[in-house]
């Protein structure tokens, strides 16, 4: 059981960086469907960084600045030039799909350099490490895992402890109201939206360089969507993120769980379940209608100052 | 500093909003070689070995249709639902599931006339595409429930279905262990008119029909209206979960629909990777024809031509192919953001001491 639930923090781990930076992005007002190219593009480029120089820290500045740019282009799209944030998210999933898949097609099959492997090797925390269940569950795992949990910690002491997180909720809730009260709404929406993005390429790296540790072709497989769905499930707050990827992520590797324990079930059907469970999620949070768990009130749509 | 006033515009003549998004589509061409200059080919080689792939020869010509085909019926389908501001990218998930019903009846109804048989197959398809678009569609109706990520994971659901039939219970006992469903028999497929199957004919009757729907019908109105305002479409006393509820159904059905001509026409069984991405591309190409029937036919053409170009390129040049899929996101980029340029005036005002710039 210890080991299940250890192999799902792992699972979990690109469901996780996707769904957090998606939830920064939806802060800030913008409504970003391209989490699963930006994904793409970050596993693929912190894949080639990774391998081309053997440095892990370069594969996850490469993951991190292809994130970053692809966001860049729908942030330019949807807030300088006002396009249409659906299509534009589905452009940019095509395109980084398209794109990962071109980049990669002299990497398919090659193994990440052991300098990396040495990196992203499981560490075993000192006293956290030794704590029965939990230690064995959480703290047994690469530095990625821990930069993690430090993520999500960080944050959510952003959105709710300081004044600029209470101005990103602001611009998200009304950037007609936040650009009256002198809050540069424009710089907000870019720089979450790039974070965001950075962020969503680093789950991609996660599962090109620790969890495959091999290129293959669209590596990201629907994850990217999972994790969009996920926002909504965690109603927009970065600790319910944090269970939601890890159930998820469970989800994910009960087949061979299954199949080990015995228990013959077509694996078909068990790959079925995540996708299923992601609609029983929307269909289950689109019944709730507290008041903080409500999307961003100016989601998905574009602030024109001049027509406020 | 020079401060910048963006004015929306009313009325741009056509013919300068057609300039603007040529021109945007030449920066896309231009922008896509740059990035295949970048990544190490030689894009003045690339461009024409594309075009030369797609349109070179009679049977390139006829490759290039018959990606046509499935690419304009399934944009026709998206489009419907695009009207109606209903995000289905379900597209893919429809296709196949329109391809598995018309597989049922090829493979276990015998003795009908050809046409029969045919018209049947086509049925099941768009009942089958039809359902699959109409579980989200129900729930958006009734309860508001995000249409995007539904109609999306309703696609990975169906390819996971269609591959367990594949590999289990429809698996053909005569394909020695590789996991393939029997070919059809030759009642259940399309007959060919000029060298190519009649799915051409479909298409094109397809896209009057489609036009004739969303402007010249009092349903295809009520689409346009629900999609422009929900609330103008309450007061004006319409039943926007029954227009929801037809239009998905329409949409769905097409999406079947292409996934029958494709099982009977091109793959001649049922097979997992049938819908080959159509559904993904239609959303691209249904927006740049601007939700306009008559427009998609000819952006499908060029789509068209850039995919059969694409693969020729990777068989001739050995240049991955996935450069099709990157040129068609770089593509509409361009056009997304050229629409700007269209609706907005934009002036510089000279030097500003006192205001701000706007951003």
């Amino acid at each position: 059981m210890e080991g299940f639930l250890a192999a799902t923090v792992i699972a979990g781990m690109p469901l996780l960086f996707a769904t957090t930076g998606e939830v920064i992005t939806e802060k800030s007002g913008l409504l970003n469907l391209g989490v699963e190219g930006l994904m793409l593009m970050g596993a693929i480029m912190g894949f080639v960084a990774g391998y081309e120089t053997g440095n892990p820290w370069m594969g996850l500045l490469g993951a991190m600045l292809a994130g970053a740019v692809g966001s860049l282009i729908f942030a330019f799209l949807t807030i300088t030039l006002r396009a249409n944030q659906v299509v534009t998210g589905l452009t940019l999933t095509i395109f980084g799909t398209g794109f990962a898949s071109f980049m990669g097609k002299s990497y398919v099959g090659l193994v990440v350099p052991q300098m990396i492997k040495d990196f992203f090797v499981k560490i075993h925390v000192p006293l956290l490490g030794d704590i029965p269940f939990i230690g064995p569950v959480f703290f047994r795992h690469d530095v990625f895992v821990y930069f993690g949990y430090f993520l999500v910690v960080a944050v959510a002491l952003y959105f709710y402890r300081t004044k600029r997180g209470l101005n990103l909720k602001a611009v998200g809730e009304s950037a007609a109201s936040a650009d009256a009260s002198g809050i540069n709404v424009m710089v907000y929406k870019y720089l979450h939206t790039c974070i965001g993005g950075a962020l969503c390429g680093l789950g991609g790296a996660y599962m090109s360089l620790v969890m495959m540790s091999v290129w293959v072709e669209n590596v990201v497989a629907g994850r990217g969507w999972i994790a969009v769905a996920l926002v909504i499930f965690a109603s927009w707050n970065p600790i319910k993120a944090f269970i939601g990827a890890f159930l998820f992520g469970g989800l994910s590797i009960l087949g061979f769980r299954l199949q080990s324990m015995g228990i013959h079930i077509s694996q078909y059907w068990v790959d079925m379940l995540p996708y299923a469970a992601t609609i029983a999620v929307i269909i289950l949070s689109s019944r709730k209608n507290k008041k903080e768990n409500q999307p961003p009130s100016d989601l998905g749509k574009a602030y024109f100052r001049e027509e406020r | 500093m020079t401060r910048f006033n963006i004015v929306k515009r009313d009325d741009l003549p056509k013919k300068r909003e057609w300039f603007i998004r040529t021109l945007a589509i030449l920066f896309s061409i231009v922008s896509a070689g740059l990035v295949i200059w970048i990544l190490g080919f030689n894009p003045m080689e690339v461009f024409p070995g594309m075009v030369k792939g797609a349109l070179g020869t009679e049977i390139r010509l006829t490759q290039t249709i018959l990606k046509a085909i499935p690419l304009i019926v399934t944009s026709l389908g998206i489009l419907v639902a695009f009207k109606m501001n209903f995000w289905n990218i379900g597209g893919e998930g429809q296709i196949l599931m329109g391809a598995l019903a018309a597989a049922y009846v090829a493979l276990n109804i015998e003795g009908l006339p050809r046409l029969v048989t045919l018209l049947l197959m086509m049925v099941a398809a768009m009942i089958a595409g039809g359902i699959w678009a109409f579980i989200p569609a129900f729930f958006k109706a009734r309860m508001g429930v995000n249409e995007t990520i539904f109609t999306l994971m309703l696609n990975y659901i169906a390819i996971k279905f269609v591959t367990y039939l594949q590999y289990g219970p429809w698996k053909s006992p005569e394909s020695q262990g590789f996991p393939k469903v029997a070919t059809f028999p030759d009642n259940a497929i399309l007959p060919k008119l000029f060298g190519i199957h009649i799915g051409w004919i479909i298409a094109l009757v397809l896209v009057v029909l489609v036009y004739i729907f969303i402007n010249h019908t009092k349903k295809g109105f009520e689409i346009r209206v629900v999609g422009e305002s929900k609330e103008t479409a309450r007061y004006a006393g319409m039943n926007i979960s029954s227009v929801i509820i037809i239009a998905m159904l329409i949409s769905g059905g097409l999406c079947g629909l292409t996934g029958m001509i494709q099982a009977s026409a091109v793959e001649k069984t049922l097979t997992a990777s049938l819908s080959g991405g159509y559904g993904f591309t239609a959303i691209i190409t249904a927006w740049l024809a601007r939700l306009n029937a008559i427009a998609v036919l000819f952006v499908c053409f060029a789509f068209a031509i850039l995919l059969q170009g694409g693969s020729y390129i990777q068989v001739s040049m050995q240049i991955p192919a996935a450069v099709a899929d990157m040129m068609q996101g770089i593509i509409l980029f361009f056009v997304l953001g050229s629409e700007f340029f269209i609706q907005y005036k934009i002036s510089a005002v000279g030097r500003n001491t006192t205001q701000k710039e706007v951003a």
